[in-house]
């Protein structure tokens, strides 16, 4: 099962699951991916201990997709 | 999926005018770093010591001179360490949800030193980082000099372990791009930072030098992560 999660202030949010690409789970999860990225949110595979990809388009193969907000020096 | 993958950290659109940090420039801006503190300190040193020469009377105004030349190099050094003090809201009721995101990110030694110390480990290529809340330090090879590096979300709501996951995933993708989107707010000698470092957060500073410090010995290769492209 695949996971398209939410870094906001409940800690994170489950927005989508979806199995596979034919999945219609998955159709919805694009729409969610989608909205957030429009939202400005930036969508990243974590990929394993010190491995990441940021993705702007959901990977159906992906087990987790976060949505992370922009950072910026401080 | 490779069509839609981008290489580059979306952020380093903010900040069109940095040249990309690497591993040579961040050499070369911890030199100039160093040259500068040497003289500020340098500044106030020589009219204490001409001073008291000319006149030892002067003593009280030579002693403000050295009480500054020491007091600069510890605000600088102050000043790097506030990039990994705990910072904003603490959200409790979020902090259990996203501490469990940001374990399952990390592997399991950096998650325990990461719940210990509110720091996580992750060795990178330019040397080993420790993510905090709002900004980083990262050790260079050898680990005896450290980097400080403002730079956070602005999410204020976020819980702290949402705020260090951000940090991690973004560290992640394009370290040399983190480096130069964040701010830098110091770089020296490691044991500058280390006094100045919270007792508690101390143990991550010496894991953190253990791997920086194998960086350069025989174990190289082995100390490097995965993200890091094996190639440090």
């Amino acid at each position: 099962m695949s996971r398209l999660i939410r870094m906001d202030h409940t800690g994170h949010s489950t927005l989508a699951e979806w199995t596979g690409k034919g999945d219609a789970g998955f159709e919805a999860a694009v729409e969610a991916f989608r909205r957030e990225l429009d939202a400005g949110y930036i969508g990243v595979v974590p990929e394993g201990e010190g491995h990441a990809t940021q993705v702007t388009e959901l990977p159906a193969a992906a087990e987790l997709v976060i949505m992370r907000r922009p950072i910026a020096g401080g | 999926m490779a069509t839609a993958a981008e290489t580059s950290l979306t952020e380093l659109s903010a900040v069109p005018w940095r040249e990309r940090a690497s591993a040579s420039s961040l050499a070369a801006f911890g030199r100039l770093w160093t040259a500068w503190t040497a003289f500020s300190v340098v500044t106030f040193l020589v009219p204490a010591a001409v001073l008291f020469a000319l006149e030892p009377l002067t003593f009280p105004v030579g002693l403000g001179c050295l009480a500054h030349a020491w007091v600069i190099p510890e605000l600088y050094a102050n000043r790097g360490v506030g990039v990994v003090r705990p910072k904003g809201p603490r959200n409790r009721s979020a902090e259990l949800v996203a501490q469990g995101l940001l374990g399952d990110l990390l592997g399991h030694d950096a998650r325990e030193v990461q719940r210990q110390t509110g720091l996580a480990l992750e060795p990178g290529r330019l040397g080993v980082w420790l993510v905090g809340e709002a900004g980083a330090l990262l050790l260079t090879p050898g680990g005896r000099r450290v980097h400080c590096f403002c730079v956070g979300t602005r999410e204020r709501e976020l819980p702290p372990s949402d705020r260090v996951a951000h940090l991690l995933l973004a560290l992640r993708t394009d370290e040399e791009g983190f480096a130069t989107v964040a701010n830098r707010a110091f770089s020296g000698a490691v044991w500058r930072v280390r006094r100045r470092l919270a007792p508690a957060r101390r143990p991550a500073l010496a894991a953190a030098r253990v791997r920086a410090r194998s960086l350069c010995g025989p174990d190289r290769g082995k100390a490097v992560s995965p993200a890091a492209g094996g190639s440090a």
